[in-house]
């Protein structure tokens, strides 16, 4: 029997019809949500110091924290941008202003900071970093090692306008 | 009148229940006392940590106690010592909730509020509470007049809550203790707690 309402050459049309409303989505240039803004994590700002001095390096260094600054919605690479942050490593406290430094974003949006070991503190080996230069929202991140043994962090910022 | 041999048989029993508990939790001091996270932690963190330690300790030497099935000389007063110990139990507690929050404020209050990014946290801040109340419960004993039975079901399902809340807080956390002779405490802890339980007529 013949189908009226769902024939082989309606449902045809209707799933061509569907995938090309779906890849057209795909194709629309500049989406104006396009990349989402980083949220602060909980206890992010925990023993956060306003204006911690931009360093070369922490302490005697041997960890690595590695990151990128993007701006929400186009993801362009920020270059300039100052982040800051802290943790409690082999030579101090999170609460201990030598534990802090800030450094700024290369031309490729990307920041390295040299700094002591992180070692686990209130059972995690974590770090905390921090966007709050005013020009876009301030951020708070605490990011947890996979492995406290690990010598390096890795952390993503997307920022969006104040 | 109790047969030779069973007296003999519970004293190897006696004797077998202290030797586990001083045995595991011996290794556990000890093995925490070599943790190499010490030497980057201050006297006060370090305090916090090892007060953490002796709580779980005497968490299992707790029901083991009110049961009888660690006996001790007849000269002391097995309930006296229960509840002192108890006292003692919640005295290590806040003194690893106040030197932790010396350490850092912010953590802790983000604990105690139960918003910490960190799970185990709540676990702790859940079997503190329990404890409080646990021991509240023996403190206000005359003033609630509660038929015994009541009462008993109050303090051990409060102090069920504190032990498991407690193992859990212990096993998710990456700190001084070392591993296996963390779990071994743990496992002891729920082990005594059910033996306990058990053996909650035979109460002292």
């Amino acid at each position: 029997m013949n189908n009226p309402v769902l024939s082989r050459r309606h449902l045809l049309a209707a799933v061509g019809g569907v995938l090309v409303a779906g890849s057209s989505r795909l194709t629309v240039p500049a989406q104006a949500e396009g990349l989402a803004p980083t949220r602060t994590m909980r206890g992010g700002a925990n023993n956060y110091r306003p204006g911690a001095p931009t360093v070369e390096r922490i302490g005697g260094g041997g960890f690595t924290m590695t990151g990128r600054v993007r701006r929400a919605g186009d993801g362009k690479l920020l270059p300039g941008q100052r982040i800051q942050m802290w943790a409690h490593t082999t030579e101090g406290h999170e609460r201990d202003a030598h534990s802090h430094g800030a450094t700024l974003t290369d031309a490729n949006g990307e920041f390295m900071m040299d700094m002591p070991q992180i070692v686990p503190a209130f059972g995690q080996a974590h770090g905390h970093l921090a966007y709050d230069s005013g020009e876009f929202k301030t951020v708070f991140l605490r990011p947890v090692m996979a492995s406290s043994r690990d010598t390096s962090l890795h952390v993503e910022f997307v920022l969006e306008p104040a | 009148m109790i047969e030779p041999s069973a007296e003999k048989g519970s004293r190897i029993r006696a004797l077998s229940v202290w030797f586990v508990l001083v045995a595991v939790s011996l290794a556990a001091t000890f093995a925490a006392a070599l943790s190499p996270l010490l030497q980057w932690r201050d006297l006060i963190y370090q305090l916090a940590s090892f007060s953490g330690i002796l709580a779980l300790i005497l968490l299992v030497v707790q029901p083991l106690l009110a049961t009888n099935i660690l006996p001790i000389p007849e000269r002391f007063n097995a309930r006296r010592v229960h509840r002192f110990l108890g006292l003692v139990l919640l005295g290590l507690v806040l003194v690893h909730v106040a030197a932790l929050w010396v350490t850092s404020p912010p953590d802790v209050v983000d604990a105690l509020l139960l918003v910490s990014p960190t799970p185990f946290s709540l676990w702790g801040v859940i079997a503190m509470w329990a404890l409080i109340g646990a021991a509240a419960v023996v403190a206000l004993r005359r003033l609630l007049t509660l038929r015994f039975s009541i009462w008993q079901k109050m303090h051990l399902g409060l102090t069920a809550i504190a032990v498991a809340g407690t193992i859990a807080h212990v096993l998710l956390i990456e700190g001084v203790m070392e591993q296996i002779s963390k779990i071994a405490l743990c496992v002891v802890a729920a082990l005594a707690f059910f033996a306990g339980f058990r053996s909650r007529r035979k109460r002292i």
